[in-house]
């Protein structure tokens, strides 16, 4: 089950080397998104996809808000 | 989204998945890095004039005023134990009544934006209402910095050469 995490425990998180993923659409991860993020909007959340991240390691999906 | 998106990368097979719930508006309002095309132009965050002096509610005036000058700087904000913006001690308040505590002399509750404010819009607020400088705070409410106009006109300056 997913974890629910704040931004205390986004930095730890990410200290510990897990990976980010932004789920906006590609304009609005170009135009600004965290440092290291992947951009895998929601619509194309596929194994073809997020090929290249890996399933043993910690990943943090974000979008904008709570929403 | 996060919540569908953290639950379909569960599904597809990843171990450890986290919703980061606050989201990137969170990120950029506590001033931390980010990447992008939006950075050519910096925010208020990354104008901010960090170091600023700040004091606690119980201090007194006279020794703020002597931090202040020491530091080189105008102005002194006051912080709670917590760290979170109380209130603002510049020009008069510094110098009339030495013996007050800065929660007596300050003025409570001064405005503050956020690092990620996009400087284009805040610097013609600014110049419409006449203020040269501006509390920086996160979302949390702790301190960053004081933003002065004539910085972020520079900083906009140099972004459109």
């Amino acid at each position: 089950m997913p974890q629910q995490i704040d931004i205390a425990g986004i930095r730890q998180l990410l200290a510990a080397g897990a990976q980010l993923v932004e789920v906006l659409p590609p304009e609005e991860f170009e135009e600004e998104h965290l440092p290291g993020a992947v951009n895998v909007p929601l619509r194309q959340l596929t194994q073809q996809a997020t090929a290249s991240l890996g399933k043993q390691r910690p990943v943090v999906v974000y979008c904008w808000d709570y929403q | 989204m996060s919540p569908r998106a953290a639950w379909r990368l569960e599904r597809l097979g990843f171990e450890q998945v986290y919703d980061f719930v606050p989201g990137k508006l969170a990120w950029l309002a506590m001033g931390w890095p980010r990447e992008g095309t939006a950075g050519a132009v910096p925010n208020a965050g990354e104008v901010a004039r960090r170091g600023t002096p700040t004091c606690a509610l119980d201090d007194r005036v006279a020794d703020v005023r002597a931090a202040v000058l020491a530091a080189g700087r105008d102005v002194c904000i006051v912080v709670n134990p917590e760290g979170i913006v109380q209130g603002r001690l510049r020009g008069r308040a510094l110098e009339e009544n030495p013996e007050a505590t800065a929660e007596q002399a300050m003025q409570v509750g001064p405005t503050t934006i956020r690092p990620s404010e996009r400087l284009e819009p805040l610097v013609e607020r600014m110049r419409r209402r006449g203020v040269a400088t501006i509390v920086v705070s996160d979302l949390k409410g702790q301190l960053v910095g004081i933003m002065y106009r004539e910085d972020a006109e520079r900083a906009l300056e140099a972004a459109r050469q």
